[in-house]
């Protein structure tokens, strides 16, 4: 983390802050009403604001308002769109609470909730109401909200050690932090109490007196130097990030952060606390870990639960956790701050306690590592919150073991010795039979651990004692040194006996991790294999089942991002009792839901979403057996890594039927044009042989009748009849296939007319035909066969469906950036009403007309002119017969050559011209 | 060689059609000789020496283009190509690759037969003294004295379009493919350019014919090139 020496500022420092910036941008804005107390009038001056914005027609909307009934208050909310609350059934009564839903329905550009620290009634989505508003904020809805200083939930415990309140609804400082505007309203505590005495402040009911003696002038005093202060902090950090960003004078600091040292000792929430508010006026990331040491291992559980719900606290002020194993918990510690670069180490202050001698926990930091700043913060006289919290995790022992067996069987070891010394003892001196004893309790210290190995040094000593030592059987000792024996054998039992117990933890550590890691690595080469998503969700009920021991279910997204369950459990899985609504609310916003999150925690299922790469793709169900489970950051650790690999394999899966599809589709599109170019050859070839053979017939030699040569020339018109069905129907199967690529060319729209015209020659010798084009028609983008065989059908069928003798008239005209053709006829006209049907394949423009063709022919004329991004309809001609238009896009044609400039194209072979 | 009857090999696969094209072609008194594979009608072009070709491209042992262009290496007959296929694509190879005209199957007995006549018009061309002077539609083009009048009257033409007009008149009835015209009047690396052509063309419609959204001589062939029809 070098500083950046030339005063630019760091690219990864710039890049985050585009980042922020860009993530700023599409949330709603929050502006804070901040005051010292109540009664200094944040929502008078909110709604004051609110008014104003009003007035300027801005769309702004009340989503809770607390007036306390004070009349100018309530005046202020006149003429005010207000939502209305929701009413929550709790215990019987009703009670009425913002309602979220309907504020991010109703979609406001600005909205309006009042008590930022307001505690939501049991059965809302989120707990806290600063949790609804960070939900709108996250919609891209600005909010205005109102605060007091004793409700920062830094700043809770100095509040209530001056006031003697403590208030248990509080808002994490990040919210005050990330606020895009802070309003200070600043009230002299005289004036306050002045309003005071005027009733112009809201006292609760219940607790008067305790409120009363909120309200001294000294408390006052302190509360207000304690917003302004909060206040101006912020105003400094804008100083700051202005002048980070403006680069002037730049002062850069290392980035450092700190690490906070969770311990075993009650009163740890007020060291995070403290931990919190020094990095945030630092400005800097913190971690927050517990070291779990075999002593600490062998806790109660109330206490182990307290710990981690310490834990989860500090990753709620946004620490990042961990619980590391080890047998040194300093030690342990000091690498940890080093690997991850954190300079500053804040742990609870210790007390001196029985043992003067012994140092402190941050003294012993010290002494081990020169370089590290220690910290130390008074830990809180336990609170009683936590105690009746702890008491919710009821605990159940983990393990049952038969306490007594380790102990009867060191009492064993102690007797074989003793037997083995007495068969031995003819051969043997005193100090060897002292050495068996030794063994023995070298021997259970081992097995058994500490307990066990000091019954046996005890024993050990004893028979020792009473059947070797002179007098033997009796304990009298004559000499004096063999207290010596029984020390050194007693010192021996002890410290193999934590060495011992130290390995046996140290092991199951690395058990649990291996275990862990073998089963990510498992379901990894497991998922690796599959190819259908039903094997996934099999093989994820095996692994989290058999893992952790919990109930789970998967919830797919189907195309239109609903939720389904994946498949109904079979055969012995319970599922869990999902909440479809909590899964969708997790899977749209991409984050968890459920217990122990921020999202609806009264809910006993954890919601994760399964995030891959391209996008989510469903939803966890994880129902625990054991709550505390949850808690333990490896825990959920392994859960989170095994979601991301459901997540991965379910996407690959994915795109293994992506590219199935894509297969079958490039196979039956071969298949198709093969099959489409045999029978356009098979059809043509014997319609040909027809063709040529009535031909023959007609002009052979002479001698047919005339009703013989009428039939001649009858075979030959059906088959060429057959011959344009044929390729309507070829041609429309290829558009329908949407295979046909346009050969798109800048040419002039004559050309096109006149070959169409060439080719309908022999229809339309009977009608009279007028091409008006205007002369300044630019050149057009267009697929010269496809657009000749548009005009070829509608002059067709102008042939077809009227009288000879009748004029067609091809007109062009440029309107609107594109080209708009007509091919009109004042014949008979469309039926009323079918102008759109005669479009539709297979329609005719009679019904059971005796005139020939499928009608597919304007159904490949739409098709082609869509095709061009042009339009095409039927109308009634002005002189009363029926009228095709369609257009073309006029685009930018390109250049074209000037006649000028011929001379210089043709270069040297120029041509003289008289 | 005028005054012989005209040899005229046809070269497809089916039968039917070619029973009614050798009775067609033979009822107007030419000499028809017949092959079924490409292998044999190459075989029979080189020892008949046929005064036209009529060559289906849906053969069954070869490709029709490859044979044209085997053809081309050493022959100038003209060649007519039947075609039962309905791309654009199929019809300006075998163009390029040398053919003089082509039919869409099915095709009547007098559009065939006009354009052999067309085809045999052409050799005979080729063979006779350079003639100067062609007219159609009411056109008249002298080519050594490079003057173009209409019912009597002197057109004038800017270069480019005296350059497109002779060579439409050179190939009179054969299809010229938009790549075979740029590279003969622009140059080889014009040979993309076939907006230029196409208003060259339009132009010269304008100045030579009575109706230029209803041509009579100066054809287009959709997709595929332009033909000087010589009525």
């Amino acid at each position: 983390m070098a500083e950046s020496k030339d005063g630019r500022p760091d690219p990864d420092e710039l890049l985050d802050r585009v980042q922020r910036e860009q993530e700023k941008a599409r949330r709603g804005k929050l502006k804070i009403f901040f005051g010292a107390s109540a009664g200094v009038g944040k929502t008078y001056a909110m709604l004051s604001a609110a008014r104003q914005l009003r007035a300027q027609r801005h769309d702004v909307v009340v989503g809770i308002a607390e007036t306390h009934g004070r009349a100018e208050t309530v005046a202020l909310l006149e003429g005010l769109e207000i939502l209305p609350l929701r009413d929550i059934e709790y215990r019987g009564k009703w009670l009425k609470e913002f309602d979220l839903d309907a504020a991010l329905r109703r979609r406001p550009v600005l909205i309006l909730i009042d008590e930022l620290a307001h505690t939501n009634v049991p059965g809302s989505r989120h707990a806290k109401r600063w949790q609804d508003v960070e939900e709108l904020l996250a919609a891209g809805i600005d909010v205005y909200t109102t605060l007091n200083v004793q409700h920062l939930e830094s700043l809770n415990d100095i509040v209530g050690g001056i006031t003697g309140i403590r208030v248990w609804e509080t808002v994490p400082d990040k919210v005050f932090d990330q606020a895009d505007e802070i309003s200070l309203l600043d009230l002299t505590p005289d004036e306050l109490l002045q309003r005071l005495k005027e009733g112009k402040v809201y006292i609760a009911q219940q607790a008067e007196g305790a409120i009363q003696n909120f309200f001294r002038k000294g408390n006052l005093i302190a509360l207000r130097e304690l917003s302004l202060r909060r206040t101006a902090d912020r105003v400094d950090d804008q100083m700051r990030t202005y002048r980070q960003e403006r680069s002037i004078e730049a002062v850069w600091q290392t980035k450092e952060s700190l690490l906070v040292c969770v311990g075993p000792k009650p009163g740890a929430e007020k060291v995070i606390r403290g931990a919190a508010r020094i990095a945030s006026q630092l400005g800097v990331d913190w971690h927050a870990v517990y070291v779990e040491t075999p002593r600490l291992q062998r806790l109660p559980e109330a206490e182990r639960a307290r710990i981690l719900r310490t834990l989860k606290f500090a990753h709620e002020l946004g620490a990042q956790v961990a619980t590391l194993a080890g047998h040194d918990a300093i030690e342990t510690l000091i690498d940890y701050a080093h690997s991850r670069n954190l300079a500053k180490l804040v742990v609870g202050r210790d007390y001196k306690g029985w043992m003067p001698w012994r140092h402190s926990f941050a003294d012993r930091i010290g002494r081990r590592s020169t370089d590290l700043d220690v910290v130390q913060i008074v830990r809180d006289a336990p609170s009683p919150q936590a105690t009746v919290a702890s008491a919710r995790f009821s605990p159940p022992r983990p393990r049952v073991e038969n306490l007594w067996q380790p102990y009867a069987q060191a009492a064993a070891i102690c007797i074989l010795a003793t037997v083995t010394a007495t068969l031995l003892s003819p051969f043997i001196n005193l100090v060897n039979t002292a050495i068996l004893f030794l063994l023995a309790v070298v021997v259970a210290a081992a097995r058994y651990g500490r307990g066990p190995a000091v019954l046996a040094a005890v024993l050990s000593v004893g028979l020792f004692d009473f059947f070797f030592v002179p007098p033997r059987f009796s304990f009298a000792a004559s000499d004096a040194q063999y207290l010596l024996t029984f020390g050194v054998m007693l010192a021996v039992a002890l410290i193999i006996g934590r060495l011992a117990s130290n390995l046996r933890y140290q092991g199951r550590v690395t058990e649990n991790r291996e275990g862990r890691l073998r089963a990510l690595y498992e379901m990894a080469r497991d998922l690796s294999a599959v190819l259908v998503p039903e094997q996934i969700i099999d093989l994820s009920h095996e692994f989290i089942e058999g893992t952790f021991g919990v109930k789970m279910a998967i919830l797919l997204a189907d195309e239109h991002d609903k939720l389904q369950p994946a498949k109904p459990a079979s055969d012995g899985q319970v599922a869990p009792d999902v909440d479809l609504g909590i899964a969708q609310w997790c899977f749209d916003h991409v984050e968890p839901a459920g217990f122990s999150t921020n999202t609806l925690a009264g809910s006993p299922i954890l919601y994760l979403p399964l995030r891959a790469p391209m996008r989510t793709r469903g939803v966890l169900a994880v129902e625990p057996v054991n709550p505390r489970w949850l808690l333990i950051p490896e825990q959920r650790r392994q859960l989170d890594g095994f979601t991301a690999l459901i997540a991965t394999a379910l996407e690959r899966v994915h795109y293994i039927e992506v590219a199935q599809n894509a297969i079958v589709k490039i196979e039956s599109e071969r298949l198709r044009n093969s099959l489409l170019s045999a029978l356009s050859h098979d059809l043509r070839t014997p319609l040909t042989a027809l063709v040529g053979l009535a031909d023959s017939l007609a002009q052979g030699p002479p001698g047919l009748s005339a009703s013989q040569q009428e039939a001649a020339q009858a075979i030959r018109d059906q088959a060429f009849r057959m011959s344009s069905l044929v390729n309507n129907l070829l041609d429309m199967a290829r558009l329908q296939a949407g295979e046909i690529r346009l050969r798109r060319e800048w040419q002039p729209l004559e050309e096109v007319i006149g070959s169409a015209l060439k080719a309908q020659e022999g229809q339309l010798a009977r009608h009279h035909i007028r091409v008006a084009l205007p002369a300044d028609l630019p050149l057009l983008d267009f697929d010269a066969v496809l657009i000749e065989r548009v005009l070829s059908n509608l002059l067709e069928n102008a042939a077809k469906y009227t009288p000879p003798g009748t004029e067609v008239v091809i007109e062009a005209a440029l309107v609107d950036h594109e080209a708009r053709i007509s091919v009109a006829d004042n014949g008979p006209g469309l039926a009323p009403g079918s102008e759109e049907a005669v479009f539709e394949k297979f329609t005719r423009g009679e019904r059971e007309s005796s005139t020939p063709g499928v009608g597919l022919g304007l159904a490949i004329c739409r098709a082609v002119v869509e095709a061009h991004g042009g339009r095409i309809w039927a109308e009634r001609s002005p002189g009363g017969g029926a009228c095709f238009v369609f257009t073309l896009p006029a685009g930018t044609p390109p250049e074209t050559p000037a006649l000028a400039d011929e001379q210089a194209l043709l270069g040297q072979r120029r041509v003289v011209h008289e | 060689m005028s005054d012989l009857a005209a040899t005229i090999l046809v070269i497809e696969d089916e039968r039917q059609i070619r029973r009614f094209v050798h009775a067609a072609l033979e009822a107007e008194g030419f000499h028809v000789c017949e092959a079924q594979t490409a292998q044999q009608g190459l075989t029979e072009a080189a020892t008949r020496k046929p005064d036209l070709l009529i060559l289906d491209l849906g053969l069954p042992d070869r490709d029709g283009v490859d044979v044209i262009r085997d053809l081309r290496g050493w022959s100038e007959m003209p060649i007519i190509v039947l075609s039962a296929r309905s791309g654009e694509p199929d019809k300006i190879a075998a163009l390029d690759a040398g053919a003089d005209d082509y039919l869409s199957k099915p095709f009547g007995i007098g559009e065939l037969l006009a354009r052999v006549r067309v085809g045999l018009r052409r050799l005979e061309r080729g063979h006779a003294p350079a003639t100067s002077v062609v007219e159609f539609c009411g056109v008249r083009v002298d080519l050594a004295d490079r003057r173009v009048e209409r019912d009597g009257t002197v057109v004038h033409l800017t270069p480019i379009e005296y350059r497109l007009l002779a060579l439409l008149v050179r190939n009179a009835g054969k299809v010229l493919t938009h790549r075979q015209i740029l590279r003969e009047v622009w140059g080889p690396s014009h040979v993309e350019a076939t907006h230029y052509l196409r208003i060259y063309m339009g132009q010269l419609r304008h100045k030579l014919e009575r109706n230029s959204a209803q041509p009579r001589c100066l054809l287009t062939e959709a997709g595929v090139g332009y033909r000087l029809l010589l009525e």
